[in-house]
């Protein structure tokens, strides 16, 4: 019986992963990699070379310098929207007027296609031609170098994939809320308890089955998240916002002829880190009492 | 010719999901081509020509099919962003790839050498060999062989707001130094900045190079050389120009942000190429489009230099209907065709006959970027040309934002060329 589920993991994931990982031990590149291309056949060269694109790479200063803000920009990003993400989560628990009007209007951004939201803010960031800097002016301030600046450039990707990452944390979050019984608050309100020391020992306990896993899915997906710093600024500028995988996509696609191993190396590394936060994590949870 | 260099252009998002994209693109259904010395069959054509081009290009692609009723032309714009990643992605996956790609002068010989281009030689693509401009047939070769029909040439030039000038009373500067030194008389007088600076691609980095009497590489001694002094120097005075507030410049977006500053008036200058004059005419600083002047790219302190661009066509090694592609290739880098795309949007011939022409002649832009690119600079036609542009386009952001002293920055990108090119010194 588990016959297609074996099959189906090896085809779609298995394969291209050992194929990856096999690719990072050799020195595969466009160019000596087989092709047949009309009258054009293009032998195999490449060679096995062991662990030495590993060593390059973790002898190369460019690795650790993009591990370094790889590493703010996760924490920073997951932070930022599971607070944002909670605080609203919270105000719309409540029963008010309009309530489905702002949880779908609060959803929007993630159903708007991502390409299409980074785009947009790419045009409001425009530090010449941009509406930020048109209202700013307005004000009488200064243009802002959004993206011409190392530092706000740095923040203004943040901004962005905070912007695009609350909606999942806030329908996520709202459902933990809801999945906490309402006698409980009663409860602790008969005792007289107010409201951050409800918030404090009903909704925070109440929420970690979901928070610890959304707060994993976001770490991951931040770690990965190509779309936001490629789209907004191409790593740039210079290479101030360049995360570890648009790094290695720039050794695979920008490079000629594109470096296939150094890059598998680039993305086997990725899978080793995010595998041991991974692991890391849970038993963090486990010890404090977390079924997972 | 480039204008939003591997960078820049938003449309990037293609790139990313140019796997998937290509998997459906083009479509190559062609059924053979040369049965009965008629030619029939599909070829996809994949242009690069910028919005204001475009038209032109598709109404000329399709022009064939009057001379050859039984093949259809499927033209297809791709930007130029992502042309590249987009050709070697379909082209190496071998679904999807146009049968004829208008490709950038660097790119032929890095495509030659993956193998992903159909020699030319002896084919009926190349046709009156004798008639093209030399420096334009330099970047078709590749190890002996004829990979590509040039069809546009061109190389960068100053453009200059003529009215802001002469209310600023100043002459068009010759070199750097002199535009710094009227920047500020510029900017008093009439409010504009003196110069955009295209500080997000690096070609543009290229005159100020020249300039310093430098170059990225030696490719016959096999010598890198944009780390010795000239390199310093170059990024000094990208450096200089913007930290005086004689250039505006930006990391992205430098495309529509100059031609944007330029027609709107609030840059009195740019170094822009022939591909942009369409554009900067519609704007409302050119409704007399007199005023739009063109002048050769100021010099540095040693030289005056503007890299030679342009366009080429090549065709798959892949394509089903090659006799179809090489009369296409054959039909577009024709006299004809190429006198058309000079009426039409300005573009500089590769064909020595077509100068003759009284029209491409008497064309005021033809006047002065004839002159340019007969003096432009070869640049290194090596499989690893378009690559050498990468390092710099860092490096140069570093710069221009502070991060990284000139001097760093021309042995960062020094050494990124010595990873790249291993045999080099």
């Amino acid at each position: 019986m588990v016959a297609p589920v074996v099959l189906v993991i090896g085809v779609i994931i298995g394969y291209p992963l050992v194929r990856g990982v096999f690719l990072s031990l050799t020195d595969a590149n466009e160019a000596n990699v087989e092709r047949n291309i009309g009258v054009n056949h293009l032998p195999a060269t490449y060679k096995f070379t062991g662990l030495d694109n590993y060593q390059a790479v973790l002898s190369d200063g460019v690795f650790w310098d993009r591990l370094g803000w790889t590493v703010v920009w996760t924490v920073g990003c997951v932070s930022l929207t599971f607070l944002i993400g909670l605080a609203l989560a919270n105000m719309l628990n409540r029963t008010l007027r309009g309530r489905t009007f702002y949880r779908l209007a609060l959803i929007l951004p993630w159903a708007i296609p991502a390409f299409i939201s980074v785009f947009t803010w790419r045009m409001l960031y425009n530090e010449k031609n941009g509406i930020l800097n048109k209202l700013l002016a307005g004000g009488g301030i200064d243009a802002v170098p959004w993206l011409n600046d190392p530092t706000w450039a740095k923040l203004s990707v943040i901004a962005v994939n905070v912007w695009l990452g609350v909606p999942f944390m806030l329908v996520a979050l709202l459902g933990g809320l809801q999945s906490i019984p309402g006698e409980l608050y009663e409860a602790a309100e008969m005792d007289g308890a107010g409201a951050w020391q409800r918030f404090r020992n009903i909704t925070v306990p109440g929420l970690r089955a979901v928070s610890s896993t959304v707060i994993l899915l976001s770490t991951i997906w931040t770690f990965n998240m190509f779309p936001v710093i490629f789209l907004l600024t191409r790593g740039g500028p210079g290479d101030a916002t360049e995360i570890l995988v648009t790094y290695a996509y720039r050794l695979s696609f920008l490079d000629s002829p594109r470096n296939f191993s150094e890059s598998a190396a680039w993305g086997v590394l990725i899978l080793v880190l995010l595998s041991v936060v991974a692991v890391v994590y849970r038993r963090a949870l486990r010890k404090q009492g977390e079924v997972w | 010719m480039r204008r939003g260099i591997r960078g820049v252009t938003a449309t990037a998002l293609v790139a990313g999901l140019a796997l998937a994209a290509t998997a459906c693109g083009g479509g190559d259904g062609g059924s053979g081509g040369n049965s009965g010395g008629e030619l029939s069959g599909t070829v996809t054509f994949w242009d690069t020509s910028n919005d204001a081009e475009k038209a032109t290009y598709r109404k000329l692609a399709e022009g064939f099919q009057k001379e050859h009723p039984k093949v259809h032309v499927n033209y297809v714009n791709v930007p130029f962003g992502d042309a590249n990643a987009k050709f070697k992605n379909a082209a190496g996956g071998n679904s999807g790839a146009p049968d004829v790609m208008r490709t950038e002068v660097a790119w032929v010989a890095d495509f030659a050498n993956l193998g992903y281009l159909a020699p030319l030689d002896n084919t009926p693509a190349l046709d009156k060999t004798d008639d093209y401009l030399p420096q334009a047939v330099g970047s078709t070769k590749f190890k002996g062989k004829t990979y590509a029909a040039p069809q546009v040439i061109d190389t960068l030039g100053l453009f200059y707001n003529k009215k802001l000038l002469k209310d600023a009373g100043v002459g068009v500067p010759k070199t750097f130094d002199e535009l710094a030194k009227t920047a500020k008389k510029i900017k008093a007088k009439t409010g504009a900045t003196a110069l955009y600076l295209r500080g997000d691609d690096p070609y543009w980095f290229l005159p100020y190079l020249y300039g310093e009497g430098g170059d990225m590489v030696d490719a016959r001694d096999k010598v890198v050389e944009i780390d010795d002094g000239a390199g310093v120097k170059a990024f000094q005075t990208i450096k200089g120009l913007v930290d005086s507030k004689a250039a505006v410049t930006d990391a992205t977006d430098g495309q529509e942000n100059q031609l944007k500053a330029l027609k709107d008036g609030t840059v009195a200058m740019a170094v822009d190429g022939p591909w942009d004059i369409e554009g900067a005419r519609a704007g409302k600083a050119f409704k007399d489009k007199a005023n739009l002047g063109v002048a050769p790219v100021p010099a540095g302190s040693k030289a005056q230099g503007s890299p030679q661009g342009g366009w080429n066509l090549s065709v798959y090694a892949g394509s089903k209907n090659l006799q179809a592609s090489y009369a296409f290739v054959k039909y577009m880098s024709s006299a004809t065709v190429q006198q058309q795309t000079n009426e039409k949007l300005s573009l500089l011939p590769t064909r020595k006959s077509v100068y003759e022409v009284p029209a491409v002649k008497n064309n005021e832009m033809v006047r002065f970027f004839k002159p340019a690119v007969d003096g432009a600079v070869q640049r290194p036609w090596i499989a690893e040309g378009n690559s050498l542009f990468e390092p710099v386009k860092v490096q140069m952001n570093k710069v221009l934002t502070g991060s990284a002293t000139p001097e760093q920055a021309a042995k960062a990108t020094g050494d990124a060329y010595r990873k790249l090119l291993k045999d080099y010194k």
